[in-house]
C-alpha cells in the first residue's frame, strides 16, 4: 500500500535556509543542500523549497543550490515561491526540480495552472493554498497569507486542479504556528472535494498530530512542516517509526552500511 | 559509458546526477551513433505514450535503441521509457511500442479488482514485491519502497516481470529479460533503493556506495 509522505520544508532567501535551525552534526546549518541530505537520510519522502527572495541575484542564488542539492539528494523536490510563469517553471525544472508550487502566481492568473500542466504535466503543477477562516467560511489568501483574495477557498482548490493541478498543499493560516494540530476541519473539506493527493501544512507541534492527521482523514497523502523538524522537536526518523508502529504506511530507511 | 536517450521527452537533470553520483559516466544524446556505440542505454520518458513513440519514430533513435538491445546492449526504460518497450499501449488509442518485450500498456483504472476511490495518478513511495532471479534487483529487497508518478501499467509481461507494487491491485514495477530492463517507477528519485538499482544495471559495485 502506498506510504503516508512526510515532507519538511525549507524557506530559502539568498541561497540560505532562514529560520533558526539547531543540529548537531551539522556543519552549516544554513546551507540549504546540507539540511537536504540531512533531511534525506534521516527519512523525508521529499523536500520542499520555497524561494523568499525578491532580487535577482538571489534568485540567481536560489538555482544554483537547486542545481548543488539535486547533484546529491535523490528524492523528490519541489519548489515554491516567485512562481508566476510558465518560464518561471522551466527556470527550476531545468535546475533539478521535479515539481513546482504555484500560490499568488495562480491566483493572478489562474490559467498558469492549466498551461503549466499542458507543457510539463500536471505531475509538475502543485497548487499551495493559503487558507483562513473569515466570517464562517474558508477563504483563500494571498501574498505570503497577507491579502484576503474574497475567494472562497475549497472552490478555489477544487477549480485548479480542474484546470490541472496534480497535488494540492493545503497551508491553514489558523493552525500555522500555533503548534496544536494539524487543520482537520479544512483539510477534511478539501479531501472531500478533489481527487488528487492533498498535502496537510500548518499546526504540526508533535508526532501525535501526525498520527492524528492520518488516522482521521485517511485522504489527506501526506504532512508538510518546517521549524519543528528543523529545531528537532520532531525527528523524523522516529516519527516514521511511530507512524508504522501504529499501522500507518510509512517508507522506513533500511539501514545505512 | 551510459548513453541516455535524449529525444525531447522529460527532464534528464536528476537521471543524470544520479549516475554520476553512482561513479557512473553518462551522455545525453540524440545522436544514433552514440547511443550505439554507448556500453548501456537508458531510455527516459515522461508525458504521453502516442507522442514519445512517434519522436522515437521520426528521430530514428527508436530504432538506434532497438538496434542496440537486440545487439545485447543493456538498456533500462524509465516510467514512460519503461513502457515504450512493449508491444503496444492503449493510451488515447492504440500506440506501437518498441515490441522488445512481450506484453502491452492500460490504465491503471481499468485493473480488475481496482479500487475506484483510489487517486489517479498513482503518485508516491510504495513497497515493492520482487520475483527471484532478477539481477537489477540484486541489491534490492521485498518491501523497499520507491517513487512512482503514473497512470498507464504494462499487464501480460510474466515473462519478464521483476517486481509488482500494490495498489489495490498488484501492478507492474518493474521487468527483466535477459539484457533488456524497466522500471515503472523513478529510480533516480527513490533514494538509495533507487541508487542501487542504478548500481545493479550499470554493474557498479554497492560497497562504492557514498556515505
Amino acid at each position: 500500500m502506498i506510504t503516508k509522505r512526510i515532507i519538511p520544508c525549507l524557506d530559502v532567501k539568498d541561497g540560505r535556509v532562514v529560520k533558526g535551525i539547531n543540529f548537531k552534526g551539522l556543519g552549516d546549518v544554513a546551507s540549504p543542500v546540507e539540511l537536504a541530505e540531512y533531511y534525506s537520510d534521516a527519512g523525508a519522502d521529499e523536500l520542499v523549497f520555497y524561494d523568499i527572495t525578491a532580487s535577482a541575484e538571489g534568485r540567481r542564488l536560489f538555482t544554483d543550490v537547486l542545481t548543488r542539492t539535486a547533484s546529491k539528494v535523490f528524492i523528490p523536490l519541489t519548489v515554491g515561491g516567485g512562481i508566476n510563469t510558465v518560464e518561471d517553471f522551466d527556470r527550476v525544472l531545468k535546475c533539478g526540480a521535479d515539481k513546482v508550487s504555484v500560490n499568488s502566481g495562480a491566483i493572478r492568473d489562474p490559467s498558469l495552472v492549466e498551461r503549466a500542466a499542458a507543457r510539463y504535466g500536471s505531475q509538475c503543477v502543485v497548487l499551495s493554498a493559503d487558507v483562513a477562516r473569515v466570517d464562517g467560511g474558508f477563504r483563500v489568501f494571498a501574498r505570503g497569507g497577507r491579502e484576503d483574495t474574497g475567494m472562497e477557498a475549497i472552490s478555489w482548490i477544487r477549480g485548479c486542479v480542474e484546470r490541472g493541478a496534480g497535488e494540492v498543499v493545503v497551508n491553514s493560516i489558523d493552525t500555522d504556528g500555533v503548534k496544536r494540530g494539524f487543520d482537520l476541519e479544512l483539510l477534511g473539506a478539501v479531501c472531500e472535494c478533489v481527487n488528487v493527493p492533498v498535502i496537510a501544512s500548518g499546526g504540526a507541534g508533535s508526532v501525535e498530530h501526525f498520527i492524528e492527521l492520518f488516522e482521521k482523514l485517511p485522504g489527506v497523502d501526506a504532512g508538510l512542516a518546517a521549524s519543528v523538524f528543523h529545531f528537532g522537536e520532531i525527528k523524523i526518523n522516529e516519527l516514521k517509526a511511530e507512524m508504522a508502529a501504529r499501522g500507518i504506511p510509512a517508507r522506513l530507511q533500511s539501514a545505512k552500511e | 559509458m551510459t548513453a541516455i536517450v535524449d529525444y525531447g521527452v522529460g527532464n534528464l537533470f536528476s537521471l543524470s546526477c544520479s549516475l554520476s553520483y553512482i561513479g557512473e559516466e553518462a551522455k545525453i544524446t540524440g545522436d544514433r551513433r552514440e547511443i550505439i556505440a554507448a556500453d548501456r542505454i537508458i531510455l527516459p520518458g515522461v508525458g504521453a505514450f502516442g507522442d514519445a513513440a512517434g519522436k522515437l519514430t521520426s528521430t530514428g533513435l527508436g530504432e538506434a535503441v532497438r538496434e542496440a538491445a537486440r545487439a545485447g546492449k543493456p538498456l533500462l526504460g524509465i516510467c514512460l521509457g519503461m513502457q515504450l518497450l512493449f508491444e503496444y499501449s492503449e493510451e488515447f488509442g492504440r500506440h506501437e511500442g518498441l515490441g522488445l518485450l512481450r506484453g502491452h500498456v492500460v490504465p491503471v483504472s481499468s485493473r480488475p479488482g481496482f479500487d475506484a476511490r483510489l487517486k489517479i495518478p498513482h503518485i508516491g513511495w510504495n513497497p515493492l514485491i520482487i520475483m527471484p532471479g532478477k539481477p537489477l534487483l540484486k541489491y534490492t529487497s521485498d518491501g523497499d519502497c520507491v517513487y512512482f508518478v503514473h497512470s498507464y501499467c504494462a499487464v501480460g509481461c510474466d515473462e519478464s516481470l521483476a517486481a509488482v507494487t500494490e495498489y489495490s491491485v498488484p501492478l507492474t514495477a518493474a521487468v527483466q529479460k535477459d539484457n533488456i530492463c524497466g522500471c515503472q517507477f523513478h529510480p533516480e528519485k527513490s533514494g538509495n533503493t533507487g541508487l542501487d538499482i542504478l548500481r545493479a544495471f550499470c554493474g557498479k559495485d554497492r560497497g562504492a556506495r557514498q556515505c
